[in-house]
């Protein structure tokens, strides 16, 4: 039972992923940058629908249309990666984690920071 | 919410093409979330994950099985570099058994900046040995609570076990410019690690 007050979903996440947990493709990260890349979005979801009006104002990060929209980074994940194989959606592939970063990102990042000061 | 989100500054510049993240990580009440809001340029957001755990004793009314669910909050932030880079800021909890959620936020983050509160040191322990065990680097940072107790850092670094090359800073997580501060000996910290394992 929802507790009154709670603004949650009405209906439990499994539900807006049509029972899937697992998302479509593993190459979503929490950083990885998306954007609406149009398309008829008459036909889907509302949650997808969702997704989509967040998604065409600019570029955000996975987890920032997870934070916007209040659903778990799980289920987000799920409803992009649908969206991005419908063709919906398209993402900006983050730094892969089995290698170093580049030396220049960390420059970049250590120069960003200091001009913060 | 349509007016909220149109408002400046929720998207990204469109130039921007590369996303990186560092973990603000530490125990209960240390001050993730103060560093996190500090810091960012969009209000911090939050995003809930319903962890479910089995085997927990529980007295259902409804003769639901012996499951419990824990919510577990994440706080984010963002901080446009420049006109191509933006950096994430994860704060997180520091249990160990949201194993999923650690492995989903260590996923390529750069490192991670340990908050430490001096009247609870031993309590940064379990945190630091998750990082170790997933392989991240990190720097500690003392997170300045009014009142708490001032140690040298040569007794904070025994206390915490620190390795020689590990920095350890202080910061006032309310403080734009102490935080920022607290990040760069981070991020100078992973800059030369990576070239010597370059090198």
């Amino acid at each position: 039972m929802t507790p009154p007050g709670k603004k949650r979903g009405l209906v439990r996440p499994y539900v807006i992923t049509d029972g899937r947990a697992h998302p479509t493709r593993n190459t979503l990260d929490l950083v990885t940058l998306v954007i609406a890349a149009g398309g008829e979005t008459g036909g889907l979801s509302p949650e997808k629908r969702r997704v989509m009006e967040l998604c065409r104002g600019g570029s955000l990060s996975v987890a920032e249309v997870a934070g916007h929209l209040r659903i778990p980074v799980s289920v987000t994940k799920v409803l992009l990666s649908d969206l991005v194989d419908s063709g919906h959606i398209v993402t900006r592939s983050p730094i892969p984690s089995a290698e170093l970063p580049e030396p220049q990102i960390l420059q970049e990042v250590l120069d960003g920071l200091r001009a913060r000061l | 919410m349509g007016s909220v989100l149109a408002s400046d500054g929720v998207y990204l510049p469109d130039t921007v093409q590369t996303a990186v993240k560092l973990l603000v990580v530490g125990h209960f009440a240390v001050g993730k979330t103060t560093f996190v809001g500090t810091l960012s340029e969009i209000r911090p957001l939050r995003t809930e994950e319903t962890m479910t755990q089995a085997g927990a004793l529980t007295d259902d009314l409804a003769g639901v099985p012996d499951k419990t669910t824990t919510t577990v909050a994440m706080d984010f932030g963002r901080l446009t570099l420049n006109d191509h880079l933006v950096l994430y800021l994860f704060g997180a909890p520091g249990q160990r058994r949201f194993t999923q959620l650690w492995r989903d936020m260590t996923y390529g983050a750069l490192g991670a900046l340990v908050l430490a509160d001096t009247r609870r040191l031993e309590h940064s322990f379990d945190v630091m040995g998750l990082l170790e065990e997933h392989g991240l680097p990190y720097a500690v940072a003392v997170n300045h609570f009014d009142g708490a107790p001032v140690f040298a850092e040569e007794e904070l670094r025994e206390a915490l076990d620190l390795l020689p090359e590990t920095p350890l800073v202080t910061c006032d997580a309310r403080d734009r410019r102490s935080s920022t501060q607290a990040l760069i000996s981070l991020v100078q910290y992973l800059y030369s690690r990576n070239r010597q394992e370059r090198a």
